[in-house]
């Protein structure tokens, strides 16, 4: 095998490996810690009988491994349970709003990251001047803000005590496509792009100079080049390499990141559906969200790792 | 092998604390100095402190800290009122007695402020603590130790790293009920993986220096090696993830009260209060704000100090040529 095809393959194993055990801690957490989960979840006023019904239910008689063994065979085969309040099939329950937080990620993603890209080199290359010195503060500020607060300072700037554009609490028509409600998606998906980019803006930024500082760089300039050729063909290029890692685990983070911001919002996606679910302690939905969001992530990175590989000549050639 | 890493969470108990305490404010000077060659190495805690303390970003970020430490552990002295007591009517504008209106029931929002700063602090920074104990030792054995334990330790870090921090937090309190202590205890639990990284990292580089192959050849313990040798050297990028994994157990911290999962009605706190106000955010905008700016105003100064100090660190490595 190619060497290159070798550690892509060791890596899609390893991943794999992540997620089996992710899937035990997700299970491990919910149905076999050594709190009684059927009391757990009835409260303290249940009756012997409702929890020996409760207990036979979610086959909690039944040893630990098997419990395990026959939730992750359904999860293969994309059969997540039944809900406890809802009493119907999770993923008919979540699949609606699975799609609406994947198109609030999705443009949160789409805007955030060519911003941060543009941001992030311009900086760089302006290094030290008055728009680099304002792009770093600015990041270096929001970077420290938690996301619920830059959700909170949107409300009042933009829906309440300043302005009044845009709506601060989602009322989300299901019948209509979300992407056909916009307005609703904007302060949101604001929320998420100012959380998310400032840490690509700042990976940019100093993969940018320590590009610029590099000895092909000077050799290219030495040989003559257009300056828009070093920096299209040959900085640029170089520079986004770190940043797809940053990028990855951002898009990552959104997906988790996406709890605040939704409960803010009142927006129908997977984060406001975990926090219902957290409320009710209904098992099957906390572990099949929990499980996506934590998929989610080590997919993310896999492909990154892996893109990372594929792009840069060094790591590429290294191998062989 | 075994028995001296059964030691290891004893032994590393005190420099793990001291770091995350250290992050808080200007106090660098007293640093107790590690036993071997205390000096020297004392000597490098000053200097970063006073290179990060040359940058205007640092001095603006130890005011923005200060000025809410001190309102937060001393507000509760200056608080004109209970943080309990009915005041006026719900949502009544400021004016008055009542300088920053009252909340959701009527009561003070200047009181609550000042009440409910203390426990934002005090749960953020037991958290960090946690997370840079664990990290730390994590870090320090995967580092030292070679192939088998490091890959281990490693791949379970990996583990955590997958779930979003405030996810994994969501998973355990769905079944353990928001209790106080699970919260500070997986939030840095959450921290670890990332704080052991970067301890991995450094240990990795200072494993093959002279001194740390010089001790080996006098036959000093692994253990005492790894804290006494190893952790002295690498404290400037400890202290520098200190301060980012502190900024973020603010907000963490915050968020939660925020979600309700934090401390319970009727305590005052920061973000318990953002919660319950913000259906009033048009009429009474102040119970809100306040709170916001506060945690704000903190999270922007640890990260400032934190980016003074990294900042300082590369410095100081471009001068030795050191790690």
């Amino acid at each position: 095998m190619p060497p290159l095809l070798k550690v892509i393959v060791r890596r899609t194993l390893l991943g794999l490996l992540t997620l089996l055990l992710v899937s035990i801690v997700v299970f491990a957490a919910t149905q076999a810690l050594p709190s009684d989960t059927a009391r757990a979840i009835l409260g303290r006023e249940a009756t012997p009988e409702r929890l020996t019904a409760l207990r036979e239910q979610l086959g909690l008689n039944r040893p630990a491994i098997v419990q395990y063994g026959s939730w992750l065979g359904g999860v293969a085969t994309g059969d997540l349970g039944d809900s406890l309040v809802a009493k119907q099939p999770v993923t008919a329950l979540i699949s609606g709003r699975v799609r609406n937080s994947a198109a609030l990620v999705l443009v949160a993603a789409l805007i955030s990251v060519p911003l941060a890209l543009f941001l992030g080199s311009l900086s760089g290359l302006l290094r030290d001047r008055g728009f680099d010195t304002v792009v770093s503060l600015g990041s270096l500020t929001l970077a420290a803000l938690p996301e619920f607060v830059v959700g909170i300072l949107l409300i009042l700037l933009l829906a309440t005590q300043v302005f009044h554009i845009f709506p601060a609490v989602t009322l989300l028509d299901p019948q209509v496509s979300v992407f056909a409600q916009l307005k609703i998606l904007v302060l949101p998906s604001l929320t998420l792009v100012l959380a998310v980019a400032p840490y690509i803006v700042r990976t940019l930024r100093a993969s940018m100079i320590e590009v610029l500082e590099s000895d092909y760089i000077q050799m290219a300039r030495l040989k003559g080049m257009s300056e828009r050729t070093v920096l299209g063909r040959h900085a640029l290029p170089n520079a986004v390499v770190p940043a797809i890692q940053v990028i990855a685990l951002n898009l990552a983070w959104l997906a988790g990141g996406v709890v605040v911001v939704e409960y803010l919002f009142n927006y129908p996606g997977i984060g406001s559906a975990l926090m219902d679910a957290v409320s009710t302690r209904d098992l099957p939905v906390i572990q099949a969200i929990t499980l996506l969001i934590a998929g989610l992530y080590v997919i993310f990175n896999l492909v990154a790792d892996i893109l990372t590989i594929l792009v840069s000549p060094r790591l590429r050639t290294g191998l062989q | 092998m075994s028995p001296e890493r059964k030691k290891g969470p004893q032994a590393l108990h005190g420099p793990g604390l001291e770091l995350s305490e250290e992050v808080i404010g200007p106090g660098f000077e007293n640093v107790s100095a590690p036993r071997a060659q205390g000096d020297k190495r004392r000597s490098e805690w000053v200097q970063l402190a006073r290179d990060a303390i040359g940058y205007r970003r640092t001095k603006i970020g130890l005011v923005l800290v200060l000025f809410v430490a001190v309102l937060a552990i001393f507000g509760p002295l200056l608080a004109p009122n209970t943080p309990y007591e009915f005041t006026g009517l719900p949502y009544a504008q400021p004016g008055g007695d009542a300088l920053l209106g009252t909340d959701h029931l009527g009561r003070d929002v200047l009181s609550r402020v000042l009440h409910g700063g203390r426990s934002v602090l005090l749960l953020a920074f037991a958290a960090t603590a946690i997370g840079g104990f664990l990290g730390v030792t994590f870090g320090l054995v995967a580092g030292y130790t070679r192939d088998a334990v490091d890959d281990t330790v490693m791949r379970l870090l990996d583990v955590v790293l997958a779930f979003p921090q405030i996810v994994l937090v969501l998973l355990f309190v769905s079944i353990l009920g928001p209790k106080v202590w699970l919260i500070v205890l997986i939030v840095g639990l959450t921290h670890s993986p990332r704080i052991a990284r970067v301890t991995r990292g450094a240990t990795l580089e200072v494993r093959e220096r002279d001194f740390i192959k010089a001790a080996e050849a006098l036959g000093v313990s692994r253990m005492r090696i790894a804290v006494g040798e190893i952790l002295p050297t690498i404290t400037s990028p400890l202290l520098v993830e200190f301060g980012l994994r502190l900024t973020y157990s603010i907000g963490l911290i915050a968020a939660l009260s925020f979600l309700g999962f934090g401390l319970q009605p009727p305590a005052a706190d920061w973000g318990l209060m953002i919660n319950e106000n913000r259906i009033g955010l048009i009429v009474q905008p102040y119970a809100v704000f306040v709170p916001v700016a506060l945690i704000a105003i903190l999270t922007i100064g640890t990260n400032l100090v934190t980016d003074g100090m990294a900042r300082a660190m590369i410095g100081i490595e471009r001068d030795t040529g050191a790690a």
